[in-house]
């Protein structure tokens, strides 16, 4: 019945409205997270920018190469892979990008031979190898929203370790780089063995620095630091990119709450209209009905209903002063 | 010409500003003092405190748990994956870390205690306390 689907619209209209609502505050707030990660990804340029210049002056100063980071392992059968997700969904297609990404690096290790090895950040990273019946060596979560330095650190010292005994023969990142608000790239980058920036041996009188201890021993202290550095801003990067993906995806999903409250209004309109005018035929097909049995086709429905007309067999009672109305 | 100063932190810089003098203390365990026209120097720092003269004569305490020095053409950088500016330190819960782990260091737990010592010593003495061994 036309009433029936009314009703049904209507709620639908009310439900679509009400996820508007929730989508439209998730995407102000994913808004305000993406400024504050790009705020945080600046904030930490300058370390890590300071630090591969350092770098680069012991290098330069003759350093050895030969710290355990640096080294090739290539006795090892495992290589290993840090994929970094969001905990949550309602990003679009930030977390499968990364993930097909990864997995197709990791079909490309097995094919060279090597045993894999996942490290995983974020809880849908999880959940995906999980149900693929993927090992998991390690895997964090609660971090992707703001990470901090100290979850940076925790996550490279959990590949350091292995790679410094020789178990690992690299180690890979893979993550989403934020190039701006409207891009993102999914990237599978070399993360172990370290690559250290490509030293120009032309420039630079750096021969005549002190060092406290020798050049050796600083390259040995930074190197770590330089990888949780890495590790830091592949993180805020991947922060950033999510916020702004969330951004984007409930954009959309508000739009397209907007054109269906739209489409289900007019839906709505037209269901009223019908079941009116369906209204309208009913009570003309009744009247003309009861004109064709009890008077000539000319008259009308309220002239049928005067008494004379309703107690024929009873005209001498009525009072006719009243009058036919 | 006075020194430029940079503490970085890897989540931020926490100070920078002119000077004209810096002191810090390197893992050797010497103290080194860097004035204008010192000669390029990179060292890796102990965990204790950097001191920097600034130009109006106020001095500004910072403690450093490891890191490093970077001076070149009159610019110091101090990079240090954990730094506190004197006035960010909250001295009572530093002075409580002290006590624990000087227990902690009595009762013969290793490295990890002996380092929370070195941290809490070094944030108190960056306040300005003095680091009393009982």
């Amino acid at each position: 019945m036309a009433g029936g689907q009314e009703r049904v619209l209507r709620a639908r209209i009310k439900s679509v409205q009400s996820i508007r609502k929730i989508t439209r505050a998730m995407e102000l707030i994913a808004a305000t997270r993406v400024v504050k990660a790009q705020e945080r990804a600046a904030a930490a340029r300058p370390y890590s920018d300071e630090i591969t210049s350092v770098i680069i002056d012991l290098l330069r100063a003759g350093a050895a190469k030969e710290h355990a980071l640096l080294r090739d392992n290539p006795d090892a059968d495992t290589a290993a892979f840090v994929i970094i997700t969001s905990d949550r969904g309602m990003c679009g297609a930030y977390n499968s990008n990364v993930i097909r990404l990864a997995e197709r690096s990791i079909a490309a290790a097995e094919a060279q031979g090597l045993k894999h090895s996942l490290i995983v950040i974020g809880k849908k990273a999880q959940k995906h190898f999980r149900f693929q019946g993927l090992a998991i060596e390690a895997a964090f979560d609660s971090i992707t929203d703001q990470p901090s330095y100290d979850d940076a650190r925790d996550v490279a010292a959990s590949v350091r370790r292995r790679f410094e005994t020789g178990e690992l023969a690299h180690v890979d990142l893979a993550y989403t780089r934020f190039l701006s608000a409207g891009v993102q790239q999914a990237v599978v980058r070399r993360f172990l063995p370290l690559e250290v920036p490509a030293v120009s041996e032309t420039t630079g009188p750096s021969a005549d620095l002190e060092y406290e201890p020798s050049p050796t021993g600083i390259l040995n202290e930074i190197l770590p630091r330089y990888l949780e550095s890495r590790l830091f801003s592949a993180l805020l990067d991947a922060s950033a990119s999510e916020h702004a993906s969330r951004q984007r995806a409930m954009k959309a999903a508000t739009d397209n709450a907007d054109d269906l409250t739209v489409t289900l209004s007019r839906v709505l309109n037209r269901a009223r209209q019908d079941a009116i005018t369906t209204e309208i035929m009913e009570i003309v097909g009744g009247a003309e009905a009861l004109s064709a049995d009890k008077g000539s086709e000319h008259e009308l429905l309220p002239s049928l209903l005067t008494p004379e007309h309703a107690f024929p067999e009873h005209l001498d009672r009525l009072d006719r002063s009243a009058g036919i109305h | 010409m006075p020194l430029v100063v940079e503490v970085v932190s890897p989540e931020r810089t926490l100070f920078s500003g002119e000077a004209d003098m810096v002191r810090a203390r390197t893992v050797g365990g010497g103290d080194i003092a860097f004035l204008p026209g010192h000669a390029p120097f990179i060292g890796a720092l102990a965990t204790w405190t950097v001191e920097i003269t600034l130009t109006n004569g106020s001095r500004e305490l910072a403690a450093v748990h490891g890191g490093f020095v970077e001076v070149s053409n009159d610019h110091v950088k101090i990079l240090s994956d954990l730094a506190e500016l004197a006035s960010q330190i909250d001295t009572e819960r530093a002075r409580r870390a002290q006590e624990r782990a000087q227990a902690a260091v009595q009762r013969g737990d290793e490295a990890e205690a002996e380092g929370a010592l070195a941290r809490a010593n070094a944030r108190l003495a960056a306040t300005g306390l003095t680091v009393g061994l009982h």
